[in-house]
């Protein structure tokens, strides 16, 4: 029996590896739930990319500030040392190199590191991209966060991704609801499994090749 | 004497012409000067490009001006959103032209039309559609994609509180856009809450020097708004 991870266990593994004191970026969707799992006494600057550091969590309800949101356009607070700014002050964070860790859900990640998040590429799509690229190349390490296969099954790690690409050779770790991958220059490498995932079974889902764990 | 309050957003937008690119702040709703877009609707300048990390909301601001069929580009990073029906059916329709833009490529090629920039290298977007057809370079041991400024005839912002040297600071995070298209425009219009008497604004806390804003118009908070 394979213990899959939920979405919120996901996001509480990827809170736990980020280093107190850290920088980080959550990407609209998955990562958001991230800030939900920082044990209590952590502290972690959340930016957000509309021009916020210091981001703290949702108002109680009838709280809301709609001068004060996030990326998602979903009310916020500010914490105490917060500070606001304008767009290019916040993307110098992110191009500057000043963010520690972003994450960003994703379409598909190659065993290099090249991600897709931003457009299906499909006809008739519409597509936006945000900050993607500038989190994704700017920032100090990209965490992805994804379901570990399509909904038709199909692995979403793969040797070359099919969707356009956000940036190339950027991701260096990989969080899904089956394990916890770091892209090396030798492989993939499995720093953590779902209980009862064999290696062989974990294998068998991912699109290129793991090395020994 | 320098006096740069204008008497109504119609005053304010004297002079913007068919045809002119005409940047918009704002980050979804936060920010978005919607009585200055309301009054580019009444105005009737048509042809526009605009300039905004967004294509519209719902059907008010920025959607409405799309919906009056009076945008012909729109250049922007993140236009698909569960309410932007007006930029999907004038797009899908083929009557909007779509320039999309990395948000950071998007902030700083304005912020460079604004400090008199040429163009600029940067590793976003390398390797990626939206980097096609630009010429490449590499740059410190990465490669670099050349960018160029944004430049607008009109900026339409949206501020917290103004005087009348121009002078602005912004609320929270509607600040967004607002200071560095206000760089980057001939003529910047500036909404504000509140004018106030030269002075009155702590010169520390001035986020936008008045240098950067030609017009300023007092737009009351709208009812239960926090102040």
């Amino acid at each position: 029996m394979i213990a899959k991870w939920s979405r919120d266990q996901i996001a509480a593994r990827v809170a736990r590896d980020i280093p107190d004191g850290a920088v980080v970026n959550l990407g609209i969707g998955l990562p958001t739930l991230v800030a939900n799992h920082f044990a209590p006494g952590r502290e972690v600057l959340l930016h957000s990319e509309n021009g916020v550091l210091g981001m703290g969590p949702a108002p109680p309800e009838g709280r809301e500030d709609w001068d004060l949101i996030n990326a998602g356009k979903q009310p916020v607070t500010l914490l105490p040392g917060g500070s606001f700014f304008h767009h290019a002050d916040s993307f110098a964070m992110m191009r500057g190199g000043h963010i520690d860790i972003c994450v960003l859900g994703a379409f598909q990640v190659s065993g290099a590191g090249d991600l897709a998040n931003w457009h299906t590429g499909e006809p008739g799509a519409i597509p936006a991209v945000g900050g993607a690229m500038d989190l994704a190349t700017g920032a100090r390490a990209t965490w992805v966060m994804m379901e570990h296969r399509t909904k038709q099954g199909e692995p979403k790690i793969v040797p070359r991704c099919t969707y356009p690409l956000t940036g190339l050779a950027c991701v260096k770790r990989i969080y899904t609801d089956l394990a916890v991958l770091e892209v090396t220059p030798a492989g993939l490498r499995v720093l953590e499994r779902a209980d009862g995932l064999t290696m062989a079974a974990l294998q068998a889902v991912t699109g290129v090749a793991l090395a020994d764990d | 004497m320098i006096d740069k309050i204008a008497p109504s957003a119609a005053a304010a937008l004297a002079g913007l012409p068919d045809g002119a690119t005409v940047m918009i702040g704002g980050f979804g709703g936060a920010g978005q000067p919607h009585e200055l877009i309301d009054a580019l609707i009444a105005q009737g300048a048509s042809r526009l490009t605009i300039v905004n990390n967004n294509a519209g909301n719902g059907d008010t601001g920025l959607a409405a001006l799309i919906a009056a069929g009076r945008v012909r580009k729109i250049v922007c990073s993140f236009p698909r959103q569960p309410d932007s029906w007006h930029f999907d059916r004038m797009y899908r329709a083929g009557r909007l032209e779509l320039e999309l833009v990395p948000q950071g490529n998007l902030a700083e090629r304005i912020r460079a039309a604004g400090a008199g920039i040429g163009a600029f290298f940067t590793p976003t977007g390398y390797g990626t559609a939206l980097a096609e057809g630009k010429e490449v370079r590499e740059l410190g041991g990465r490669m670099q994609v050349l960018e160029h400024p944004i430049h607008a005839d009109f900026a339409l912002i949206k501020a917290e509180r103004g005087d009348r040297w121009g002078n602005l600071t912004y609320r929270k995070t509607a600040r967004n856009f607002g200071p560095i298209m206000a760089m980057a425009a001939k003529v910047t219009v500036a909404s504000v809450h509140e004018v106030v008497p030269l002075g009155s604004i702590d010169p520390e806390a001035v986020v936008t020097p008045g240098v950067y804003v030609q017009r300023v118009v007092l737009v009351p908070r709208p009812a239960g708004a926090t102040p």
